[in-house]
């Protein structure tokens, strides 16, 4: 069997050595201290950059000699290890800075407009010039066009799903299965234009002596066009998890299949599939441009979703970033704010809800 | 090639859970040696002691001293890898890698270690695939996934891996547990094959396989749940099975316990 | 059974090929017939199959919502081609290679050859970027990080997954935009003499900034997927590879890359997916140009979407065509992405499960 070592000479199959150099930790930190010096001097010598150029070159000289050292101390496989496992925390560090950027400045710059006006007043009559104004109506906007769409997508989604699960067979459910998935991809505002062109500009003249109008039920149809595949989606993935003896148990006590899905296997799965549907609800929360095509956003409140301009808290905050007053960003950001702990209590609490279903994976 | 194993006093842990208790004993080169022992007695993890796998699992620790031809492998300079390489191991299931065709798997651990020529790849494949019995099932159909083949045949596929990177000791975790009458046959047929080249050390579950293909047995047993495994008796096989010296042994042997 | 907590033990438990099978079969062929009540004590004959009866029209109900997905993907392309033909029809110039976009005029001409290719460039640098480092997150997570830490990070990601893009396209324009502006100025005066990054500014509000925050904006969600893929590497296979002398990266490569392949290319591609729909972060971060230029740092950029936020307040009926024109073509993309990304998945999924 030593064909192999003779024909390869550089390879050792199985070494007579288990035993192995190590690399340091002095000689680690020395390298790291050694590429900071270098990249240093580098840099400020030739006056190309900052300190930040500095450790970005210095990270890079110290992953380059680190292989270099490693590999000439412990072999090419275990350098090879090492410095992908480098890499690795590297990357971690480098998205945790904007990441953290991105939430230090929400709450920060949140946190100046968190009061009593804000929640409670709409932007009707507010001027330039005005420090207060509120998103009451665009709070008031955001639930009820998610709860009009949620009312509609999730029977949709979870009849769909039902579908899949206990009926679909053959090619046709193969189809629908297959452009679930593809449905789940399609962008926001193209959701956004097909309700424009299909209610707005086709349907709701009907209802508005022949003006088209913008409407928070446009918008609910655009976010329930998105919510569907989702709730589909998750609602077939926990079905997927009954158990089939469960199924199996009712149908040899004479239980027709319909009964048997509605009594025992939606109830078994009703966990999951709440948490799906929470999901899909924070998701649709946040979205900004089907809303903005046909709800058309407002700056007084509209309670009613039937007819008329509607605002939403995300295109709120798209309106008031794109707004020229010195007091619109606070009011953007309070908004963006108060939209992130609404999307993610949502989302939390789903999660909380999954981790208890016995169901879950 | 084949090298002896020496344990002297070895202890492995689960966090806080000590699962096997002091364990001592030594296998010669070229020989093959059974675990025995009743469920939870300790025998696999000594097992994957043996080749290090026992500290892969969160917390696992190990106490006690490990040679392979005198070199301690839980010394702190020793690389962990080349233990791996030196002994190899094959598991209860099946577990050839769901990716690969049947001649990646056979030659996986060949390519880890650098090997790049196709020739030698090819030849490599080929001995490790016939030494393992499995060849001519196979030889018309390399390019198809290992995972498509029976669990015997699989569990012969995961043989040719192990020995294709040319270890020194073979450890089998119940390598028969999974498979019919048929393929445990051919599998202890192989076994015997190996057995010139390879030191081979087999936990099973099954007394006759053990009475049929090992020189020595080790007993394992625990007094009660949450107790560590010990080592009750370590012997030629036929002493074990025709005159133990333990009553424990014996009660075990004659399906008194267990 | 092992006498170790073996981690392959339960390797299946996520599989859910096994338990969808299994919910097939147990669905399969058994459809009882009827629901009315059987006669009591009647003997007799047994009951007939009632022609109508609660279960057929269930189980229409449910086959009409599956069919809904395919009847919602039609109506969109329907309703886009018929909005959009009319705009198309009083087009001045050619659709496809256009590069202006002045739908409002007398006389329009609008194209999407600038938009199109905004919108491609901006996602593929997004991914570009934002890809190898969620992966590397990922495998952090899965297979470095003690439980203890990786289980609340993984929270967290999961968390930031859901933030809206509205939020990124915020803090983009308004605080990313000064550390773009200085390390585009930088990459001007010593990169210059490549065409990617030459000009003569001003810089700050380019294809960088938006690319970058796509790039922060899809982080999250691919490092989530492929987590969750990653996981699901059965131990025993990880074990294999570990006991043939693997380090712990070879381990990776050989046990578990592999393995989460189809489900990393999902990840990529509904990151991609995403990246090309974004409207918000671009619209607010891009400098809104039309012209096709690979210069990554001038002011300027533009894409399909953030196009028609911006565009649709100031558009006539011809100009809402256009959007909707340029909508489609969107549409047409990301369906092409989406489609493709399925079939890889799937073909992918028939080579393993051939095997069991």
């Amino acid at each position: 069997m030593s064909v192999l070592e003779q024909e390869v000479p550089g390879v050792v199959m199985t070494p007579d050595n288990i035993r192995t150099r190590k690399l340091p930790p002095a000689v680690n930190l020395g390298v790291a201290v050694a590429a900071l010096v270098v990249a240093a001097a580098l840099v400020l010598g030739l006056g190309i950059g900052n300190w930040v150029l500095v450790i970005v070159l210095g990270a890079a000289f110290y992953l380059g000699g680190l292989f270099f050292a490693a590999g000439r101390v412990e072999g090419v496989r275990a350098a090879r290890n090492r410095t992908m496992k480098s890499l690795i925390y590297a990357a971690c560090v480098l998205a945790v800075l904007p990441l953290a950027s991105v939430v230090w400045t929400l709450v920060s710059k949140g946190a100046s407009r968190l009061d009593g006006d804000f929640f409670g007043t709409s932007m009707n009559n507010i001027s330039a010039r005005d420090p207060m104004g509120g998103a009451y109506h665009a709070i008031i906007g955001t639930l009820e066009q998610v709860g009009i769409a949620a009312l509609m997508a999730v029977p949709l989604g979870v009849l769909g799903a039902i579908y899949l699960v206990e009926y679909g067979k053959g090619r046709f459910a193969a189809t629908v299965r297959f452009f679930v998935d593809v449905m789940t991809g399609i962008p926001s505002i193209v959701a956004g234009l097909f309700i424009l062109s299909f209610w707005v500009l086709i349907v709701s003249p009907y209802f508005n002596d022949g003006r088209p109008q913008f409407s928070g039920f446009a918008a609910a149809l655009a976010l329930a066009v998105l919510m569907l595949p989702t709730i589909v989606r998750s609602t077939e993935e926990m079905l997927r998890l009954v158990p089939g003896p469960l199924r199996e148990g009712s149908y040899a006590l004479g239980v027709p299949q319909w009964k048997t899905i509605l009594k025992v296997v939606l109830p078994t799965a009703l966990p999951g599939i709440v948490t799906g549907v929470m999901l899909s609800i924070a998701r649709a929360a946040g979205e900004t441009a089907p809303v903005m095509l046909v709800a058309g956003g407002a700056a007084a409140i509209n309670f009613d979703p039937f007819a008329g301009n509607q605002q939403s808290l995300a295109l709120f905050v798209y309106q008031q970033a794109g707004d020229a007053s010195k007091y619109a960003p606070a009011r953007a950001w309070t908004a963006a704010l108060t939209l992130v702990v609404l999307v993610l209590a949502l989302t939390i609490a789903a999660k909380l809800l999954a981790r208890r279903n016995k169901l879950s994976r | 090639m084949a090298k002896r194993i020496e344990a002297s006093n070895v202890s492995s842990y689960y966090g806080d859970f000590k699962a096997i208790d002091s364990v001592s004993m030594t296998v010669e080169p070229k020989t093959i040696t059974a675990l025995i022992g009743p469920s939870g007695c300790g025998k696999s993890t000594f097992l994957r002691s043996i080749n290090r796998m026992h500290e892969v699992l969160p917390n696992a620790r190990i106490e006690g001293r490990l040679t392979i031809d005198d070199q301690n492998i839980y010394d702190p300079d020793v690389d962990v890898t080349a233990v791996r390489r030196m002994i190899g191991m094959v598991f209860q299931r099946p577990n050839p890698f769901p990716t690969m065709s049947i001649y990646e798997n056979a030659v996986a651990g060949l390519k880890l270690n650098g090997v790049k020529k196709k020739s030698i790849l090819d030849e490599a494949a080929e001995k490790s695939l016939r030494a393992a019995n499995i060849w001519d099932e196979v030889k018309d159909r390399l390019d198809r996934p290992g995972a498509g083949l029976s669990g015997g045949q699989q569990q012969r596929l995961c043989i040719a891996r192990t020995i294709a990177v040319e270890p020194q000791v073979v450890l089998m975790d119940e390598p028969c547990s999974a498979l019919d009458p048929i393929s445990t046959l051919a599998i202890e047929d192989l076994m015997f094959k190996l057995k010139d080249r390879f030191t081979i050390i087999i936990v099973t579950h099954n007394m006759q396989q053990a009475a049929r293909v090992s020189d020595k047995t080790g007993f394992f047993s625990i007094d009660k749940t949450g107790d560590p495994g010990r080592l009750i008796e370590y012997d030629d096989t036929q002493k074990i099975f025709s005159n133990p010296s333990q009553k424990k042994t014996e009660d075990y042997i004659t399906g008194r316990f267990g | 059974m092992g006498d170790y907590p073996s981690r392959s033990d339960n390797a299946t438990a996520g599989d859910l090929g096994v338990t969808s099978r299994h919910a097939q079969g147990a669905g399969a062929g058994v459809y009882p017939s009827s629901n009315d009540e059987p006669p009591v004590g009647g003997g007799g004959a047994l009951p007939k199959k009632a022609r109508f009866s609660v279960e057929t029209a269930f189980r229409a109900l449910s086959t009409a919502a599956g069919a809904m997905v395919l009847v919602i993907i039609v109506a969109i392309a329907a309703f886009l081609v018929s909005k959009a033909v009319p705009a198309l029809q009083k087009n001045n110039g050619n659709f496809l290679t256009e590069t202006t976009w002045f739908p409002n005029d007398a006389e329009p001409v609008f194209g999407i050859a600038a938009l199109a290719f905004g919108t491609v460039l901006s996602s593929l640098l997004a991914l570009l970027i934002s890809v190898p480092i969620a992966l590397a997150i990922a495998l952090f997570l899965s297979h470095y990080a003690p439980k203890r830490l990786a289980t609340p990070l993984g929270f967290v990601i999961d968390l930031l997954a859901a933030v809206p893009s509205v939020v990124f396209g915020l803090w983009g324009r308004d605080y990313f935009q000064q550390p773009v502006r200085d390390f585009s100025i930088w990459l001007n005066e010593y990169f210059g003499w490549l065409p990617i990054f030459g000009g003569e500014g001003p810089f700050g509000q380019s294809i960088m900034l938006g690319a970058l925050v796509l790039a922060i904006m899809v982080l999250p969600i691919v490092t989530s997927l492929s987590r969750e893929v990653f996981q699901q590497t059965p131990g025993m296979n990880e074990e294999a590879a570990l006991a043939l002398g693997a380090t712990r990266w070879e381990m990776i490569r050989t046990a578990v890359l592999p393995y989460g392949k189809p489900g990393v290319i999902a990840a990529v591609m509904l990151g991609l997916g995403r990246a090309l729909g974004e409207t918000i972060a671009l619209a607010l971060t891009l400098g809104i140009t039309f012209d096709i230029s690979f210069n990554l740092i001038q002011n300027g950029g533009n894409s399909i979407a953030a196009n028609i936020a911006n565009s649709f307040a100031e558009a006539n009926a011809t100009g809402r065509g256009a959007l909707i024109a340029s909508g489609l073509v969107l549409f047409a993309i990301t369906l092409v992405v989406n489609m493709t990304a399925r079939a890889i998945i799937y073909r992918r999924r028939e080579f393993r499960d051939s095997a069991a």
